[in-house]
């Protein structure tokens, strides 16, 4: 174990470089819904339980299950109303359990991310070799299934190992060069992109994707009230698109079909896709396109810029 | 995780439900917008189903395999929760019936069998209302559960369903498993027991066929993250919050069943919360909201579920 993941060093949000994104933007605007398969009778993980009780956990498989067969077409439309390509965060077992779902996300042009093969199959406990082919498997699915080379990833169920961005970044590279495996979504530490430091040295970036704004974590381990959470989305974009005039920034809706697209959320949320995407001065974009973006024109200034930061504050 | 060489077990990279549909065969995969829109009586829109559920709360909670959320906490005899539970059903249902009958709603009451025994009084009211009763079960105590015996679970079954049928005069079709938990045998002692309907999954906001070892059920959309012991107790929202959920849950679906056929909004309350005095006036205004909507259809689970029946066969 390691005191620091060592990913990045210390960079603050103080006299950063200018960012600035096409067109002028002041802040690039995406939305990663996660569809996710959650297996009803998983094998056992030693170090994390998939459900509370033993199969059948019918609460918590049921919800999920709604996610796929229920709310995925009701955000797909909100996102298509507000012309929002989604960056999906994919189990990437769905691709055989739910063509259907594939097909539609296909049929817009939207971006397809690895998240594992299932959400009840944790990292925890696997060996290099068996993290390095779980992760294979799913990015091979994804080429197999969309054609996309993919590009970010976000461990299943956020459960990593040591080496999960290295075997991710190397698994790419073998697959498909530097057209796959550049960017990561399981950092929370910034709101602009951050180069991450590999033992490959492949040019690879965190793009910010917000746990708070992540819906799940808003309504089941916050708590907080839909509308409330619709004012937060409001107001982290209000801060984010002012703080851009100065120098771009991320703003990110991590959600979940299971959870935004219930009947009771949907309201609160597609109010602060108006507001959002009623906006001037906002890239609408996905995870994919902010991590090219950043890799093509910033990258360099940016480690240069860290690199000079290491010490003390100079001015 | 630091690193491991061996590793886990092989079978953890193996998925050998990994095909089309899902990983059990319970039901079929299908997505709602997909499917034939579904016409209500009297060109309905939206079918309001508001299910209360009158419980009983043993003080000797046994808690087994878990203790039941809601019930007993703190060491025997935990009066507070056991006479705080039992406040429902001597107070706070009188406030519902009133609300009920003040907004044109048609309840459906899920009863635990032991309350139906306990409390004839109280039975009599509602058999006399003639509005549709279902099994809760047993009481909250007698749970369902992976690993418990097929044979008591069976007695238990049969047990709940014979006495409350006896007691309500109803042939009693629908059943909610206390706290929703279900043993991998459930459904298929529930249709031996003559049941046609289930409300414990919630992956749906419309009925659909679920099978079983023999004939297969109808599993109806009753929603967990709605109901006022979820949104006020387990998320700690305002009793005003919930009100709001509920209404943007049905302006929405009143919406979505404009271009789609008719929805469902499945509504499960307790006495014992919102039948408080300083909680009632929200579920007055949830109901006055809904109910002033064109295009709803209060009705029991049965009525919706057989209109659904007819359209959807087997």
């Amino acid at each position: 174990m390691r005191e620091d993941p060592e990913f990045y060093d210390y960079w603050p949000y103080h006299n950063r470089p200018k960012i600035t994104w096409p067109n002028g933007a002041r802040v690039a605007f995406w939305v990663a819904p996660n569809i996710e398969y959650y297996e009803l009778n998983p094998p056992n993980n030693p170090y994390r339980q998939a459900w509370p009780q033993a199969s059948p956990a019918v609460a918590g498989y049921s919800i999920r299950d709604y996610g796929n067969r229920v709310g995925h077409s009701r955000q797909m439309n909100l996102l298509d109303k507000y012309g929002i390509r989604g960056s999906i965060s994919l189990s990437t077992a769905l691709c055989d359990h739910h063509p259907e779902i594939i097909a539609a996300c296909r049929e817009r042009d939207w971006e397809f991310f690895s998240h594992g093969i299932y959400n009840t199959r944790y990292t925890y406990g696997m060996s290099g070799e068996q993290e390095r082919s779980m992760i294979r498997d799913s990015m091979l699915s994804i080429h197999k299934h969309t054609g996309q080379k993919c590009a970010g990833y976000l461990a299943p169920a956020l459960s990593h190992s040591e080496q999960t961005l290295d075997l991710f970044a190397e698994v790419g590279t073998e697959l498909f060069g530097d057209q796959a495996a550049f960017y990561t979504c399981d950092l929370f530490h910034d709101d602009q992109p951050t180069p991450i430091k590999l033992r490959s040295e492949k040019k690879f970036v965190s793009v910010p994707y917000s746990l708070e704004m992540n819906d799940t974590i808003a309504f089941a381990v916050n708590k907080i009230e839909p509308r409330r959470y619709g004012e937060q989305l409001k107001r982290n974009f209000d801060r984010l698109y002012q703080e851009g005039a100065q120098s771009g920034t991320i703003m990110c809706i991590p959600t979940h079909n299971y959870q935004v697209s219930c009947p009771h959320r949907l309201k609160a949320f597609e109010e602060a896709l108006e507001y959002i995407t009623g906006h001037s001065d906002v890239w609408v974009t996905t995870g994919k396109e902010i991590a090219s973006y950043f890799i093509d024109k910033y990258y360099e200034t940016v480690l240069a810029d860290i690199s000079a930061k290491k010490g003390n504050n100079h001015e | 995780m630091s690193k491991n060489d061996k590793g886990l077990p092989a079978d953890y990279l193996h998925y050998p439900h990994r095909s089309y549909g899902m990983d059990h065969d319970r039901y079929s995969w299908s997505m709602l917008q997909n499917r034939q829109p579904v016409k209500w009586p009297n060109a309905a829109s939206l079918a309001i189903w508001v299910n209360v559920a009158v419980q009983y709360f043993p003080l000797d909670q046994q808690g087994i395999p878990f203790k039941v959320p809601g019930g007993m906490t703190m060491p025997y005899p935990d009066l507070r929760h056991y006479s705080l539970r039992d406040y429902g059903n001597r107070v706070g249902i009188f406030r519902f019936l009133e609300a009920f009958d003040k907004y044109g709603i048609t309840p459906t009451f899920a009863l635990n069998t032991r309350l139906a025994q306990r409390t004839p009084y109280l039975m009599d009211i509602l058999k006399e209302r003639g509005n549709e009763i279902l099994c809760h079960g047993y009481h909250m105590d007698a749970l369902h559960y992976s690993g418990q015996d097929i044979v008591v679970e069976d007695a238990l079954v049969e047990r709940a369903l014979n006495e409350l049928r006896e007691l309500s005069g109803q042939a009693v079709t629908g059943w909610l498993s206390p706290a929703r938990n279900e043993s991998e045998n459930t459904p298929d002692i529930l249709v031996k027991h003559n049941i046609d309907y289930f409300c414990d999954w919630v992956n749906d906001d419309m009925p659909y066929h679920y099978n079983t070892d023999s004939k297969s059920l109808i599993a109806m959309p009753l929603s967990n993250e709605l109901e006022d012991r979820f949104v006020i107790i387990n998320n700690q929202h305002s009793e005003q919050s919930w009100s709001e959920q509920v209404c943007d849950a049905c302006d929405f679906l009143l919406e979505e069943a404009k271009t789609q056929g008719g929805r469902i909004l499945g509504i499960n309350i307790h006495p014992w919360l919102l039948g408080q005095p300083h909680r009632i006036k929200y579920l007055e205004d949830t109901l006055a909201h809904i109910m002033d909507k064109p295009g709803v259809w209060s009705a029991s689970a049965s009525e919706i579920m057989q209109s659904w029946d007819q359209q959807n066969p087997r």
